[in-house]
């Protein structure tokens, strides 16, 4: 595989290009589904000014054309286990989603959940050549960045350089044109588990499609389901998968942290599936319909019929009552939020202004988790749902696709990355000669 | 209690292949190919192939042509008889001479604007119109030409109506001779200036003989025993009614008067007799004393 930092400027290009021809599909390849969405993007003109809608961060210049979901295999912690069943899987949904929307897509971002990642915050500072800050000198500075040893086969996902100071001011969104003698730059840096998106990149260039984004999935979902205040006030999303449980925390707008707890509701289905003696396929169907993590006493006389088909009546009879599964099920959440407790407090996200926790995914939806989160996470917590956008079917608008529409958003409108910015002149081989035509009319 | 079914559901994964097939479909060049092109070039194979053949061409030519027959010989389209209206007995004879059907005919096999002009081609017909009446007949509907003057050429007679239209020959002048004479190169052309003047000239009707174009501008009236009277281009009718008004008051014509030359208005002439004017001479010369 090459390099996923040299290949993410191609990917910005492509991503262009997809835009320009209009049509672009979202992968969200997660353990327990895997969702496809086509968007068409019809340039910035569906609404007008006068309709009182902005451009929504690019939220109204694209439209869910084609949605498809498929029970996803092979995959297991977010990441790829067995790679024809993924591409089986990838590919299902990818036909259907076409299908639905009656044309082809051949570019389409991704994100993936697993992949261990790791948060990285980086500093760098330049001084000024001249007084006023170019372009060039925000490349600099963020040249000047040091790099941290990231890991032996591991990759950089994102790098968003979230704050920019010039001398003693702080918490610039843009310092160009502005004037001063030092700039410094913070940039978060968030790498996984190269061989992981090895994999999927293998995935889906068997399934005919070019990768034209890739981005992790606890950011995206933050930004589905943050809304814009907790997102500047400082918030955490925790978007509870089925295999994996990722955490972000934004604060400005920008994600400064993120990470994955390799737990999920996929760990409550199999509790409940040796717990109670069940297959997996009847353990999850137990849990979604009658799962919970609060048992009151009538749940003592709600009795489950779980079955069998042994043929053995004692067996094939047994019955459990609700509180039952909501002992077996309780303890692999509470230890799922306390994981990501430990998390959270390791980023330091008790020193952040705002506590505003929120949960979504498809492991949210359990009945009685807002009244469990709380005890474990702070008082600040809510179950969120992801943004609606346009086009979205009934079907996927639930939490378990916070992180479908985050691609969505994150296709129409991304946000600046190392790799948008321009190459520093020292480090662009083609701008040797200009310098030494600078250096030839600056001595003579 | 409530019951937990399970039913293993199979997974839809399409073969690469199926993938491949349904992405390529999607392609929109293909898609039109498919969708259009394919059909489009199906249908126009077949047709051709069938074409290709000369009987099966022929076949359908003939069913096509056997339709058409059948449509235009149908009761409601046949034309069974002609009327002619406004025309008379011999015009009538001309007319159908001149438009030859044999009846009863189909509606659609009748070239009516041809069988216009032939009608109208016709020099007894002033106008004429046709149309298919329902019913299944040719209705001619005629406006014929009144002859208002017979006109003497060089070696025929011929009838003409006020426009100087010829309307039909004559074979005697005793015929009709209700109608004036008129003679002379381009006597037609001012047929209806002549026959005003005859009816001007009423009062000399009984030894009118006739109206002389001369030179392609004037008239000449001429009277019985050779009198003439010669009438300017213009106000010829007025000139006409003065030498009428003189020979009521002087009995002018009834003298021996050759031509009576009215060309120029102020200045009448009269042109005397031979008698006559030996006459006035001896009787001008007696009056000057020569003997």
């Amino acid at each position: 595989m090459k390099d996923l930092y040299e290949s993410q400027r191609a990917m910005r290009a492509m991503r262009k290009a997809a835009m320009q021809r209009g049509v672009i599909a979202i992968l969200d390849v997660g353990t327990s589904k895997i969702a496809c969405l086509v968007l068409r993007f019809d340039g910035v003109d569906e609404f007008r000014e006068s309709d009182g809608v902005g451009s929504m961060a690019g939220q109204s210049s694209f439209r869910v054309i084609g949605a498809a979901t498929t029970r996803s295999r092979g995959v297991r912690f977010g990441e790829i286990d067995t790679m024809q069943e993924t591409e089986r899987a990838i590919r299902t949904a990818v036909q259907a989603a076409q299908k639905m929307a009656n044309v082809r897509v051949d570019h389409v971002i991704a994100c993936l959940a697993g992949g261990a990642p790791r948060s990285y915050g980086l500093a760098g500072q330049v001084d000024l050549e001249n007084s006023a800050v170019t372009e060039q000198d925000v490349a600099r500075v963020m040249g000047a960045c040091d790099v941290p040893d990231i890991g032996e086969g591991r990759q950089v996902l994102h790098a968003q350089p979230v704050n920019f100071a010039l001398d003693h001011r702080s918490g610039m969104n843009d310092p160009r044109g502005q004037i001063g003698n030092r700039l410094s730059c913070d940039m978060h840096l968030l790498t996984v588990d190269g061989n992981v998106i090895g994999n999927l990149l293998y995935c889906i260039k068997r399934c005919d499609l070019e990768l034209a984004g890739l981005a992790s999935s606890a950011y995206v979902s933050g930004i589905s389901s943050l809304v814009e205040d907790e997102q500047e006030l400082g918030a955490a999303c925790i978007d509870m998968g089925g295999g994996a449980t990722g955490m972000s925390i934004f604060i400005k707008k920008h994600m400064i942290y993120a990470d994955t707890v390799a737990m999920g509701g996929d760990q409550v289905t199999s509790d409940i599936s040796k717990g109670l003696q069940v297959p997996l396929a009847v353990a999850e169907r137990i849990k979604t319909f009658y799962g919970g993590v609060v048992a009151t006493g009538v749940d003592d006389r709600e009795m489950i019929e779980i079955g069998g088909e042994t043929g053995d009546w004692e067996l094939d009879r047994r019955t459990v009552s609700r509180a039952e599964l909501i002992g077996v099920m309780r303890p692999r959440v509470e230890e799922i939020l306390e994981e990501v407790r430990m998390r959270l407090d390791g980023a330091g996200f008790e020193y952040l202004p705002s506590q505003q926790i929120v949960l979504t995914g498809g492991a949210s939806q359990i009945p009685g988790l807002d009244g469990l989160a709380p005890k474990i996470l702070g008082q600040q917590v809510r179950i969120g749902r992801p943004l609606r956008v346009q086009g979205l079917p009934q079907a996927a608008t639930g939490a378990g696709f916070a992180s479908a529409v985050g691609l969505c958003l994150f296709a129409a409108h991304p946000q600046d990355e190392w790799w948008d910015f321009e190459v520093p002149a020292d480090r662009y081989p083609s701008r040797s000669l200009k310098r030494a035509v600078k250096w030839f009319k600056d001595n003579w | 209690m409530r019951q937990i079914r399970t039913a293993p559901r199979r997974d839809p994964a399409p073969s690469r292949m199926a993938y491949r097939m349904q992405r390529l479909l999607l392609t929109p060049f293909i898609r039109r190919l498919v969708w259009v092109g394919f059909p489009v070039l199906c249908l126009s194979s077949a047709l051709g192939l069938y074409l290709a053949d000369q009987e099966r061409r022929d076949a359908i030519t003939l069913m096509v042509h056997d339709i058409k027959a059948a449509v235009r010989e149908r009761p409601e389209f046949m034309v069974k008889l002609m009327a002619i209206d406004g025309a008379s007995a011999g015009v009538a004879d001309d007319i159908r001479e001149a438009v030859p059907v044999d009846f009863p005919v189909s509606s659609f096999d009748l070239d009516l604007p041809q069988m216009l002009h032939d009608v109208a081609a016709l020099d007894a017909v002033a106008r004429a119109d046709l149309r298919i009446r329902p019913g299944g007949v040719l209705q001619i509907e005629v406006v014929e030409r009144v002859p208002v003057a017979v006109w003497r050429n060089e070696d025929s007679l011929d009838l003409l109506d006020v426009e100087g239209h010829r309307v039909a020959p004559l074979a005697s002048r005793s015929v009709r001779h209700d109608l004036p004479l008129i003679a002379g190169w381009g006597a037609e052309k001012a047929v209806a200036e002549g026959v005003a003047l005859v009816a001007t000239g009423a009062p000399l009707s009984d030894r009118l003989r006739g109206l002389v174009r001369v030179g392609e501008r004037r008239w000449d009236v001429i009277l019985a025993d050779g009198q003439r009277i010669m009438l300017p281009e213009e106000g010829a009718i007025d000139a006409l009614e003065q030498v009428i008004a003189l020979d009521q008051a002087q009995d002018i014509l009834a003298r021996n008067v050759v031509d009576i030359d009215m060309r120029n208005n102020r200045r009448p002439t009269v042109r005397l007799g031979e008698v006559a004017s030996e006459e006035l001479r001896q009787i001008r010369l007696l009056e000057l004393g020569v003997d």
